[in-house]
């Protein structure tokens, strides 16, 4: 058993998600604290590692991993891990490294820590805080020895920590048999050109009676195309025709917990509080500083969106390169 | 109930002929003469399939699947104007339009905004989703004028059901609040039942969720039958009429009054505590349940008129010719659903209807109107000045008892 | 076809969730337990499933508060079969244990398909999906938005942030973690839900003894530190802009 710490870069289309960042930085943590450390595990293309704020990479190359197939991932990550058991393996709370923990936990019979936002090194021992219940529990833990599989959650670490200039050393690691697999990657199928469903999206920006214009609704739309979410709206906009029914939250609309809503000139009446409410972050932009909105937004801007919207939108390009 | 066994769905067009009969008044449905009044003053008649002789017509024809096959049935709003203006006296809303609704309920048919309203009714008991524990969230700062019965366990004079609305919704619990300083200022006993309230359930069961009505009406027995009282009071006509028509069959059988009727009642003692007038041209809306379910007309605008300074005018549709909401019958629960059938809004045609009237404030006495009037008042033209107050509300100004 | 749906209970976050003296766990004298959502989607899936092909539902949970509403509920909904695991207390027991208690159950049903929810908001060792998949060593695809039966296999539709959908062959027997129906959860009136209590029973398996490795140990609960109010941003519209991009870097967004 190594002190070192595995992080399972999750990637698409060539890039490597934010989630991966997240998952190095909160890994440096770990490795800092017991003196080990921090080894980027890249399945499939070993270009990825450019980059990654590790200490060293283990690659696996198969064209079985170019995509990501959950029972191809499980078979390279426990041949890695047949070769040593370190103090952990890191991997994002999502649709990759939720069902690759799983697995593995059950398979090697190793525990596994869900959903942790934070990790911290009390000497030797490593303890561990998870969210629970949508974000309202918060449970302290200690990580089970010798060697632990946890998921992580944004919201710890920055995704900046986890980011370098240079890239790890590589080193190769087993090439398991992938040539039987049960599950087969078909293709992709691309996102609907109909009218989005809000619902899915993990990004909203909500629009109301504040815009005033009609024209804001396309400011609005940019921004939200440029963090990759969609625009909604509360009732008075829909009625106005200026966006769909399908766009509608609240009462009569539908029902949203993206994990960021972005609240532009709503005031928060509890019929489209209802429809929100249960977002991830909420942050609100509004003239009036008593408005309800504030009531159940983490952050707020007392302001009147026509004037902020431009310079939002142009600091968001900027930051986006 | 019915004796109708709910797991043999479907039925044929002859046996749901015979369960419409089983209803009260029911069998009348055999003698429509097809005069179409109802489909005529229907305010969604555009919207649907089957307006109501429409649907008597195809239901003779046999056409039972054809009825069933489509979902414009849940834009009944149960305003019962159909039934108000029907020669043959047949229950078409309560009848005819809420058997339909029962049988798309029970083949799972439902549109989803309803679905989430049922769901959280038959979850916590109320079709807002809310926490029952914080039902009685909005006394707070009154406790001392509001007897909170499972508290304290003593008898009281009356025993308010505030409702669904009444208790959790941000704009109707200032009425609510507002009644408490009316009924203080009258030195009225009262007492809540607080978490141990549940759904009236009476738009569920509008809404064709007849088992779910029992199961709410059923337990809301069950927490009156625990308490001495004289009589139940209630701000929402719904509840009004559930206590009042529905729960006696159910065994559960309380003196029961509107609050427009309270007051109305104690209307010498309230002319001593006006103070400040309020100079206003006042427009009373009837709430449906209120009018033309349960004929009650006069006494909210004998109160309205006592109020010194108050206007009391009439808008076109009045009394028994009243105007919908567009909450009734589930709709409360169907916004959606409606604007995207109609791409209307009935409370727009109301709100209309008191600018043109001149009025400058529009007075209503059921809690599924506030907010949707108050809504509307921000899109019709003409209305921004227009306020939307309940009775309770105004009583209260003019006696400088809002709380 | 036997499509087996595990379906599990999970704290009402309606509630304000309150945590005992000991900090140990949540205080369960105003806990009120529901239907955990993306199950119902399982259920929902598998019922659809069963409209098109000739497939027997079987849902299955642990023994414990209300689980006999909930699967009264389902087979309300049209489940062939209520089977309640009965002998350990289910409402303590985390994932690992139910994965390990259900694996004989599911094995002795033949069951050729499980669908479960993809998550619950209070597994803290896992979701209950991959861990079943991974002891009974069959193919496991979760975050499942879609499944056609097709011949010994199924094809799925997984989602990936962002909107990404994948469209993946798997071979049965296989688990599927459920993110969502092709539509929502059924209604089942009050009036069936009644009938069927009357005339449905509740199948009982017993199980045997608790593995409960594979947690972590909980040292204390708590609630997170939230504000009243929205902290307001100050300065001018630049100001005001940079501040809200930090933020949305920091949420992971930008």
């Amino acid at each position: 058993m190594s002190r070192d710490i595995y992080v399972v870069v999750e990637h698409r289309e060539g890039l490597v998600e934010d989630i991966s960042f997240v998952g190095l930085a909160a890994a440096r943590a770990m490795a800092e604290g017991i003196g080990g450390e921090v080894v980027a595990v890249v399945l499939g293309d070993g270009r990825l590692i450019e980059g990654l704020a590790a200490d060293r990479a283990i690659v696996v190359e198969d064209p079985a991993l170019s995509e990501y197939n959950p029972e191809a991932y499980v078979a390279a990550l426990e041949a890695i891990l047949a070769d040593e058991l370190p103090r952990a393996l890191l991997a994002g709370d999502t649709s990759v490294g939720a069902e690759v923990a799983g697995l593995l936990s059950a398979r090697l019979d190793l525990p596994l820590v869900n959903r942790c936002v934070g990790v911290r090194a009390e000497g030797e021992t490593l303890g561990f805080t998870a969210q629970i219940c949508g974000g309202k529990i918060l449970v302290d833990g200690l990580l089970p020895e010798p060697t632990v599989l946890v998921t992580v959650v944004p919201g710890g670490f920055a995704v900046e920590e986890g980011k370098s200039e240079t890239a790890p050393s590589a080193q190769t690691g087993p090439r398991p048999t992938l040539d039987e697999l049960r599950v087969r990657v078909r293709g992709h199928i691309e996102p609907d050109v109909g009218d989005v469903d809000i619902s899915r999206e993990s990004v909203l920006i909500g629009v109301g009676r504040g815009i005033q214009q009609e024209d804001t609704v396309e400011l609005a739309d940019e921004l939200a195309g440029a963090l990759g979410g969609a625009v909604c709206a509360s009732r008075p906009v829909v009625d106005q025709g200026w966006l769909p029914t399908s766009r509608l939250v609240g009462k009569s609309g539908r029902r949203v917990k993206p994990s960021v809503y972005l609240a532009l000139g709503i005031s928060g009446a509890p019929e489209h509080v209802e429809g929100m409410a249960d977002s991830g972050l909420i942050v609100a932009v509004n003239t009036d500083p008593t408005a309800p909105i504030y009531d159940v937004a983490q952050y707020g801007i007392e302001m009147d969106i026509n004037d902020l919207l431009p310079t939002l939108l142009e600091r968001v390009q900027e930051a986006k390169g | 109930m019915t004796s109708t066994n709910v797991l043999d769905y479907p039925l044929d067009s002859g046996q749901f002929f015979a369960s419409v009969s089983e209803r009260k008044d029911g069998h009348r449905i055999r003698v429509c003469q097809q005069c179409g009044v109802c489909s005529g003053i229907c305010p969604f008649r555009n919207a649907m399939d089957f307006p109501p002789q429409r649907m008597i017509a195809a239901l003779r024809a046999d056409l039972l699947d054809e009825v069933l096959g489509v979902d414009t049935v849940w834009m009944c709003v149960s305003c019962h104007a159909c039934a108000a203006v029907c020669p043959a006296e047949i229950p078409i809303a309560g009848g005819l339009m809420t058997r339909v609704k029962e049988e798309l309920v029970l083949a799972g048919e439902v549109p989803t905004e309803l679905q989430e309203a049922l769901e959280s009714s038959q979850r916590y008991g109320n079709p807002l989703g809310q926490s029952p524990r914080k039902r009685a969230d909005w006394i707070k700062g009154l406790e001392d004028d509001v007897t909170l019965l499972p508290k304290e366990r003593r008898p009281v004079d009356v025993l308010w059901y505030v409702g669904d609305y009444g208790s959790y919704h941000a704009r109707v619990t200032q009425t609510s609040r507002a009644l408490v300083g009316v009924l203080k200022a009258l030195d009225v006993d009262i007492g809540i039942l607080g978490p141990n309230e549940i759904s009236d359930g009476d738009s569920q069961r509008l809404a064709g969720e007849r088992g779910l009505f029992e199961t709410l009406a059923e337990q809301n027995g069950r927490a009156f039958a625990k308490h001495e009282f004289g009589e139940i009071l209630t701000a929402d006509p719904h509840a009004f009429n559930a206590i009042r028509n529905e729960y006696p069959a159910l065994g559960i059988d309380y003196p029961v009054r509107h609050h427009t009727q309270y007051l109305a009642d104690r209307l010498d003692d309230l002319r001593g505590l006006f103070v400040d007038p309020i100079d206003a041209r006042v427009a009373y809306h009837d709430p449906c349940f209120l009018g033309r379910v349960n004929g009650i007309y006069e006494e909210p605008r004998e109160v309205l008129r006592s109020i010194p300074g108050v206007e009391l005018i009439e808008m076109a549709h009045n009394r028994e010719n009243t105007l919908c909401c567009g909450g009734g019958g589930g709709g409360m629960w169907l916004d959606g659903f409606q604007w995207e059938k109609s791409h209307m809004r009935l409370s727009d045609l109301r709100v209309k209807e008191a600018v043109d009237a001149g009025a400058e404030v529009l007075a209503v006495a059921c809690p599924y109107e506030l907010p949707r009037f108050e809504d509307s008042t921000k899109t019709v033209e003409g209305a921004e000045g227009l306020l939307v107050r309940d009775l309770a509300e105004l009583v209260a100004e003019s006696m400088g008892a809002v709380p | 076809m036997k499509i087996a749906v595990v379906m599990k209970l999970v704290p009402d976050l309606v509630e304000e969730l309150e945590i005992d003296e000991e900090k140990a766990r949540l205080d369960t004298t105003w806990l009120r337990l529901v239907a955990n959502e993306p199950d119902e989607h399982a259920l929902e899936q598998a019922l659809l499933l069963k409209e098109q092909l000739d497939a027997e539902v079987i849902v299955l949970g642990m023994d414990g508060d209300g689980m006999d509403d909930l699967l009264v509920t389902a087979a309300a909904k049209g489940a062939d079969r209520i089977i309640k695991l009965t002998g350990a207390d289910g409402d303590t027991l985390n994932n690992h244990a139910v994965a390990r208690l259900l694996e004989p159950a599911i094995r002795e049903l033949g069951a050729d398909l499980v669908m479960t929810g993809v998550q619950a908001h209070d597994d803290l060792d896992g979701a209950v999906g991959p861990l079943l998949a991974g002891l009974l060593g069959w193919p496991c695809v979760s975050y499942v938005s879609g499944v056609v039966l097709e011949g010994a296999g199924c094809d799925v539709r997984k989602e990936f942030p962002g909107g990404l959908v994948v469209e993946m062959e798997v071979d049965l027997p296989a688990v599927l973690g459920i993110q969502s129906a092709p539509q929502p959860p059924r209604y089942v009136a009050v009036s069936r839900v009644r009938q069927v209590m009357k005339t449905t029973e509740v199948e009982e398996h017993p199980v045997g003894a608790v593995d409960d490795r594979g947690a972590a140990e909980v040292q204390a609960l708590r609630r997170p530190s939230v504000g009243e109010r929205a902290s307001m941003l100050e300065g001018d519209e630049r100001e005001a802009a940079d501040q809200l991009v930090a933020i949305l870097q920091k949420a992971g967004v930008l």
